[in-house]
């Protein structure tokens, strides 16, 4: 752990903090458009540490924590996103998913996905004002939602249990069910981002707002 | 002053008993003879001596509230006794709880916060450096989107509900840590990020994403709570908080924040925690959570014992800022009255709000409605109903209602007034 560097910060510190307070501008511009947040002012961020309420003697850096290894970064970064960054290699089968699904998942999710007693996953009925069931099938707006699921926290009491290509074919599997996929379909990182879900295009940004007389 | 026929210990009384236990080596000394015979609570507590000095202390025997457990689960939650509480702080260890797999163990030394993604710096924190930055304190609230999910159904509308059962996934604490724009300066921020992932290090690994906007402008790292260290059903010993923001997103156990240009679209961002609108649509992101109020006294199930004076007490807060007024309604809704608020009013903290009441006796309904500093006041069921459908599990913030009856008996709802 260094000591913290005073005030007098060289040229090319400067040039980055100002250059991060200008980031920061540019995605509070961005975020006013769609986030559900209340409008940040560019005034309130134009200034660096005393504007984001730090003591006027702060330093640039405080270089506390230590600067975190790629394979550190690797080896925590297991998110996948709807774009299927995230994904690692592998692959699965319909047919591999269905033994997989068999043997961790039935138990709390039911033989055909609908009995549970957890949440019921399949229900291919589409609906139209209202939802009656939020299933994989009729509410799930990505696919790739459920890798970064299933990888996190699936089996319940045994999370993390899963291969790679085991969480692609029980992925494969559930999707086989609720009619998205057919039955010899094989999910990869290339497949899964690929897979329409039926209820994508009903989900829309949060649009309440503050104010007199607005009920949202 | 004791009544004439309570026994009292008397002075020989005392030395009768301690010297047998003294005979018997129970005791040996003066604290031990003094902790023996205060163990009851005396009928005249300035004829006794009474216990010494404690590490941890605790409550009065007869005042023991408790968090309301529906059904234990690895999922599952716990609601703060609304009804039992005064002023605005919630005692931490009556502060709810919602886990979606259980509680961790994690020790505060081998924890770590991860963060990385946009930024020119990925960096490790230990707990022990996170506590080296410069420290802030806010008193905010901290509710789940689903208080108040049992009273928005028309069909199912219960009348016997507690205060507690109702709302209590509501609590304020004094939150204690970094704040989340300190850490994010320390890693820089490049260019085109907007968001940003917060993962905890439960069996959940619970996700959620966050508007860089927004844990910029005020969100914490959070590792203390009204004065110690975060409770591990808060998430020990790291959370992030979100002030004004549903639960959910200020995620417990926290061990990484990945920046990014957009949301990851987590299990619990897109099938939980979205609201289907009635139209087709589903509301997602729906992360500010709007102003509210709520009566906690007189509601179900307390019995007024008689007509009279009576103080109407409740909390009022809102996500988007500080509560400007609070109204109450003693005759159904059709005349409202401003509510003593008792201050400070913070910004995105709760409000306690008082209003006398000389109850007259007969049949009447009690209403509270809050009012935000954005204008924006609390609606009613049927204006949530006609805005949002009546299908939503979510961020139900309608004002409630209580029904005193002519026996005093207090019951939730409007009853034939709805």
């Amino acid at each position: 752990m260094s000591q913290p560097s005073n005030r007098g910060a060289d040229v090319a510190k400067l040039y980055v903090a100002s250059l991060v307070v200008v980031t920061f501008m540019v995605a509070c511009a961005d975020m006013s458009e769609t986030s559900s947040g209340g409008q940040v002012s560019s005034a309130e961020i134009a200034m660096p540490g005393t504007a984001l309420g730090l003591p006027a003697n702060a330093p640039d850096r405080f270089d506390f924590g230590v600067e975190a290894s790629e394979q550190r970064v690797a080896m925590w970064d297991i998110d996948v996103r709807p774009d299927g960054v995230g994904l690692p290699e592998g692959s699965g089968s319909v047919q591999e998913g269905r033994d997989i699904y068999n043997i961790h998942c039935i138990a709390c999710h039911g033989l055909t996905g609908t009995e549970g007693p957890n949440d019921r996953l399949v229900d291919s009925e589409q609906w139209g004002d209202v939802p009656t069931t939020r299933t994989v099938g009729n509410y799930w707006p990505y696919a790739t939602t459920l890798y970064d699921y299933i990888r996190k926290a699936m089996p319940q009491l045994t999370p993390g249990i899963l291969t790679a290509d085991e969480v692609y074919a029980v992925i494969a599997y559930v999707l086989w069910m609720n009619e998205i996929v057919p039955e010899d379909a094989v999910m990869d990182s290339e497949t899964l981002p690929a897979v329409v879900m039926p209820a994508r295009d009903k989900f829309v940004m949060d649009d309440r707002v503050g104010g007199a007389g607005i009920v949202r | 002053m004791p009544s004439a026929e309570s026994p009292k210990l008397s002075r020989r009384t005392w030395i009768t008993t301690t010297s047998g236990v003294i005979a018997a080596g129970l005791v040996k000394t003066q604290a031990d003879a003094i902790q023996l015979i205060a163990q009851e609570a005396p009928t005249d507590p300035t004829k006794v001596p009474g216990r010494l000095v404690s590490e941890v202390g605790s409550r009065a025997p007869s005042e023991q509230p408790k968090r309301l457990i529906r059904a234990p689960a690895l999922s599952s939650s716990s609601r703060t006794p609304l009804a039992d509480l005064m002023g605005t702080i919630t005692p931490a260890d009556l502060h709810f709880e919602r886990h979606h797999a259980g509680i961790p163990d994690i020790r505060f030394e081998d924890h770590e916060l991860l963060v990385h993604g946009m930024v020119e710096r990925p960096m490790v924190f230990r707990m022990s450096e996170l506590m080296r930055y410069p420290q802030v304190s806010r008193i905010r609230f901290l509710e789940c989107s689903g208080n108040g999910g049992g009273v928005y159904n028309r069909e199912r509308m219960p009348t016997e509900v507690t205060v507690q059962a109702l709302d209590g996934l509501l609590s304020t604490s004094e939150w204690t840590g970094v704040a989340v724009s300190t850490i994010l300066r320390e890693v820089g921020v490049r260019p085109g990020a907007s968001w940003v992932l917060a993962e905890g290090g439960d069996s959940a690994v619970m996700s959620r994403s966050v508007p860089l906007e927004k844990v910029m402008k005020d969100s914490i790292l959070a590792y203390g709570q009204n004065g110690e260290r975060i409770r591990p059903e808060q998430g020990y010993p790291l959370r992030l908080f979100n002030p004004g923001y549903e639960g959910n997103t200020s995620v417990k156990w926290l061990r990484r924040i990945e920046v990014t240009d957009q949301p990851t679209h987590t299990r619990d961002e897109t099938s939980k925690y979205t609201d289907p609108l009635g139209d087709g649509t589903v509301r997602q992101f729906s992360l500010v959570m709007d102003a509210k109020s709520v009566i906690t006294f007189p509601s179900y199930p307390y019995v007024l014992p008689d007509k009279g004076w009576w103080e109407i007490r409740g909390l009022a807060w809102s996500g988007r800022g500080r509560i400007t007024r609070v109204e109450v309604s003693t005759d159904g809704g059709r005349n409202w009255s401003d509510a003593a608020l008792e201050g400070p009013i913070l910004d995105k903290s709760t409000v306690r709000f008082r209003h006398l009441f000389d109850w007259n006796g007969r049949d009447t309904v009690i209403l509270s409605r809050a009012t935000d500093e954005t204008g924006y006041v609390q609606p009613t069921v049927e204006q949530l109903w006609e805005a949002r459908g009546t299908r939503t599990s979510y961020h139900q913030n309608h004002q409630r209602a209580w029904k005193i009856a002519r026996t005093g008996e207090v019951t939730f709802g409007l009853g034939d007034l709805l």
